[in-house]
């Protein structure tokens, strides 16, 4: 696991301070996306997965064209977690989106990968991932992660 | 109750031999520390999912290595889920052939990616036959478990009365 702790998780407190961390997991694969939301639930995290970044922007309301639909979603999820090998967009295509977003910009994107390959894990740092995580993921992954998320709350 | 230590000591020297040679690797003990009270079946569920996705796969390769023209890239692509799905859930032997067969892919090597897809073949359903011979003996353990208890609870109760 490869991660940054150049956190910025500051704007995990959205309104309501939540128990259970919303997070949404985004990977094409579907035996990756059961272990992660067990991962992630075992952490005590609430999971949305989605199979794709489409999936993903339309969960969270930020699919062009809808922007102006007011969608609940994006404001309950506290963490995004993404693949970043997927057809049609990657995870690194998706994490820019979510970064351009002005609702969704400062929430934390993890992003991983079953590849080891320094170049694609720096372009997703400076693109602003919170961390870059190799797959496949162990329970103390996750654990750690759990952590950030909590060190961050107020 | 003597069978459920005999077929404890069974389980026991199975699964240890399924990692010793290699067919599981660390990622399925990560598997089974997931598995709790509010999820019981989680390994199985997971196991059965990768069976399903992997024998669709198989047959997404062979019809995309049988094409006039291959598409390598397409034939990479599903080797990519293959191999990520086999390394998720520990089945390392499977993972490895993988990774082979994405070297053939890589050279363009037709030959090598058929002589390769079927030593892939092989391994999936090895290990899918280790598998289900290790949940079948946890089965058979929890049954003799369960009747073990129950024979406890009910002399229990006779004595007492």
């Amino acid at each position: 696991m490869v991660s940054t702790c150049d956190s910025d998780f500051a704007n995990l407190n959205k309104g309501n301070v939540e128990e259970e961390p919303h997070v949404l997991a985004v990977d094409d694969n579907l035996v990756d996306r059961k272990l992660v939301e067990k991962l992630l639930k075992n952490s005590s995290c609430k999971v949305t997965t989605a199979e794709n970044g489409l999936r993903a922007l339309e969960y969270l309301g930020l699919l062009d064209g809808k922007k102006s639909s007011m969608n609940n979603n994006a404001l309950k999820v506290n963490m995004i977690i993404t693949d970043y090998c997927m057809p049609e967009m990657n995870g690194y295509e998706l994490l820019k989106k979510i970064k351009e977003s002005s609702l969704m910009k400062d929430v934390p994107v993890v992003i991983m990968s079953s590849e080891n390959v320094p170049t694609r894990i720096n372009k997703c740092l400076e693109e602003g991932a919170q961390m870059f995580m190799l797959k496949p993921l162990k329970c103390s992954d996750v654990k750690k992660l759990r952590c950030h998320l909590m060190q961050c709350r107020g | 109750m003597e069978i459920v230590g005999q077929l404890q000591k069974q389980y026991v020297e199975f699964s240890t031999s399924l990692y010793r040679e290699g067919f599981l690797d660390e990622q399925f003990i990560q598997l089974q520390k997931l598995q709790d009270e509010s999820n019981p079946d989680f390994v199985v569920e997971v196991v059965s999912i990768f069976f399903e996705d992997s024998e669709k796969l198989i047959n997404d390769l062979a019809t995309a290595i049988q094409q006039q023209v291959v598409d390598f890239k397409q034939v990479d692509a599903h080797v990519h889920q293959f191999k990520g799905s086999s390394s998720s859930i520990g089945a390392n032997r499977v993972k490895n052939m993988c990774i082979a067969l994405r070297s053939f892919c890589d050279e363009k090597n037709l030959d090598g990616c058929l002589r390769c897809l079927q030593q892939v073949k092989h391994e999936y359903f090895l290990v899918k036959n280790k598998l289900e011979t290790l949940f079948r003996g946890i089965s058979h353990l929890k049954e003799n478990i369960d009747s073990f208890f129950s024979f406890l609870i009910h002399h229990f109760f006779r004595r007492k009365k």
